[in-house]
């Protein structure tokens, strides 16, 4: 039965070939464009995940906690009905109390690689420009670990932190807004009041704006000094293995240690809430498309179940059962899904090529880009797979329809 | 051997067919037929009398309201609209009078439809009983043309050919040579009496022209939907 209602079906599309050529076009620009954007969506959203891992500590613990210090009183009559209004909490040092035990603690873990940082605000002057920027304490040994700031300096080694008595690297978008270079002296005063007089004595370059023109680093002995809080780090920066379990693992840490440990995932929450947005967005979009491209089939299916009365009447004379003149109709719709899902391959492709051949910069970064694609067969599958369903849905309607023609009637009629 | 001895192909018993409506209407009465294999039986009437109405009853294309029909002893009834589809696919033919060929396909293909759809026969088996078939009726020479290049008379042999593609016991003609002329109207006749004679099939047709009926074995009359005489001619 399925080549001949197979033919019937293509002879059938053939007869009404521009309606459905149009009809095989809209599924052909659903898929393509689905392709595509799935290409680029994927392609941006890894792309920027990627970069978070890459340049940033997988898990960072904080000189924080996640819940304010519960007051003793409160702790002590928990179900009390005394209210305490005002308590004030003792001041504490900011800080992570025995950061050099926790390091240690933390490397004995098995793929953990670890960083103690003292992060602090300065002001730096060079030949009466003032520019506000963080200042990175770091020990150069560990942070080579954990960072990628070794692998984006430009001028100089990371390593060079040692040779100068007051060693400084520096962002090259801040060392052209101080008018500064390599081997020059910048003054750098803290909100304690230390001022050091600092050699700049490696650029890097990120890429991106608000690290290029906004951070410098300098030994972590220094930087406490500077910001007179001797023996302290603020921050401890951990790179793990698994990098898509840093967020059960910073749960451990934090459970451990008290402080607040966030993981890359957890940090960026929001974005990466937003890109799962954005997903919905678009397949939302090429949904639509592809309705539309349903809409397209429907009507030619239509339109040919409509002017076919009379064949699908002498069949179910003949002896054709519903579902096969159902099979002949839905056929048709799979046939045009088909054909314009192969089509919407080719469109999705070229597509996707010349998206990767266009450059251009992105606001707030320096450098030239492209378009992040991932290529992947399974955007080809899905796509499909919507096209095929949306045709299969549109042609089944009318093909309903044409199985439940009352011959009787079509026969009366013609005669 | 008498009819009597025989056993009837189809059998209509209170064959009524009621349309609903506001006010419903009848197109056929009480209706009682045994039709044998061997036998022309023409149905003829005065327009409206229910005579295509009483074919596509025999030919399961419509169920009466009331009444019962069997063909080859199979009570009809209870059956679903698959197993009334198989049972015309297998046991009967139409042919009406337009020939309703599909016109994106040769006479031969035409011919051959109904046997893929039965699917017994391989592609070979099928495309030399449908030659054979349009053979036997002086098509041999067309078989590719499609029915557009056919004249009125060739292309209602065609239809007659396509009915005939799986041997089916009855064949059920609702007016076949009324877009025909004279001539061409006893060619065709010509073919029923021969299927009936030589095949032992039983053929049913509807017809207004009484010279045709004339030919017919046997002749049932209607009159608003109701049999008023039912006599052999020969």
């Amino acid at each position: 039965m399925t080549p001949l209602a197979l033919r019937i079906a293509l002879i059938h599309l053939r007869a009404r070939g521009r309606q459905t050529l149009v009809s095989l076009l809209g599924v052909a620009t659903g898929v393509g464009f689905s392709i595509a954007m799935a290409a680029l969506m994927q392609g941006s959203q890894l792309d920027f995940i990627n970069k978070i891992i890459d340049a940033t500590p997988h898990i960072m613990i904080k000189d924080e906690f996640r819940n304010p210090a519960e007051q003793p009183a409160a702790r002590r009559y928990a179900d009390g009905a005394v209210a305490l209004d005002g308590a004030k909490p003792t001041e504490e040092l900011r800080g992570i109390k025995g950061a050099g035990r926790t390091v240690t603690q933390l490397e004995a873990m098995p793929g953990l690689v670890v960083a103690p940082i003292l992060r602090g605000q300065v002001v730096i002057r060079y030949f009466g420009k003032d520019e506000a920027a963080a200042i990175v304490g770091i020990d150069p040994e560990r942070h080579r670990r954990v960072s990628q700031l070794a692998g984006d300096i430009r001028d100089g080694r990371l390593d060079d932190l040692h040779t100068a008595a007051n060693g400084l690297i520096m962002g090259d978008g801040l060392a052209r807004k101080l008018g500064a270079g390599m081997g020059d002296t910048v003054t750098v005063s803290s909100p304690a009041g230390v001022v050091f007089k600092m050699k700049i004595v490696a650029l890097f370059h990120t890429g991106v704006i608000s690290l290029d023109e906004g951070e410098v680093y300098a030994l972590l002995k220094k930087v406490q000094v500077l910001q007179d809080r001797q023996n302290v780090v603020n921050r401890i920066y951990v790179k793990t293995d698994d990098v898509y379990g840093a967020f059960d693992q910073a749960r451990a840490i934090e459970a451990r240690f008290g402080y607040r440990a966030e993981s890359w995932d957890e940090a960026n929450q929001d974005i990466l809430e937003a890109l799962k947005i954005r997903n919905v967005i678009m397949y939302t979009v090429v949904a639509a498309i592809l309705l539309v491209a349903g809409m397209g089939i429907f009507n030619v299916v239509s339109t040919i179940t409509f002017e076919k009365l009379r064949d699908i009447a002498i069949l179910k004379s003949m002896g054709f059962r519903e579902a096969d003149i159902r099979a002949i109709f839905v056929l048709q719709g799979l046939i045009a899904g088909t054909a314009g899902s192969m089509l919407g391959w080719a469109l999705g492709f070229g597509l996707c090529q010349i998206m990767s051949s266009i450059e251009f910069k992105v606001r707030f970064a320096t450098d030239l880009t492209q378009l992040p694609l991932y290529y992947s067969p399974w955007h080809y599958a899905i796509a499909t797979v919507f096209a095929m369903t949306a045709a299969g849905l549109a042609a089944y309607i009318p093909a309903r329809r044409a199985a439940r023609v009352d011959p009787v009637d079509i026969i009366r009629g013609a005669a | 051997m008498t009819n009597e001895d025989r056993q009837p192909l189809v059998v209509a018993r209170n064959v009524t067919r009621v349309l609903p409506a506001a006010v419903p209407v009848t197109l056929v009465h009480d209706i009682d037929l045994d039709i044998f294999g061997g036998e022309v039986m023409a149905i003829t009437g005065p327009s409206g009398s229910g005579k295509s109405s009483l074919l596509y009853l025999l030919g399961l294309l419509d169920r009466p309201t009331e009444g019962r029909i069997e063909i080859d002893g199979a009570d009809t009834a209870a059956m679903n609209s698959d197993a009334l589809a198989r049972l015309r696919l297998e046991r009967l033919g139409f042919v009406f009078q337009f020939h309703f060929l599909l016109p994106e396909f040769s006479a031969l293909e035409n011919v051959m439809i109904p046997m893929r759809r039965l699917g017994r026969l391989d592609e070979a088996s099928m495309t030399a009983r449908a030659t054979d078939l349009l053979g036997a009726l002086d098509l041999g020479d067309l078989v590719r043309k499609r029915p557009d290049q056919l004249s009125g008379g060739q292309a209602q042999r065609v239809a007659i050919a396509r009915a005939l593609a799986n041997d089916p016991a009855v064949l059920l003609t609702d007016e076949p040579t009324g877009n025909l002329d004279s001539k061409n109207s006893a060619a065709v006749f010509d073919i029923f009496e021969k299927l009936a004679r030589e095949d032992g099939r039983a053929v049913v047709t509807v017809t207004h022209d009484l010279d045709l009926a004339g030919r017919a074995d046997r002749r049932v009359e209607l009159v608003d939907g109701t049999v008023v005489s039912d006599r052999h001619q020969h």
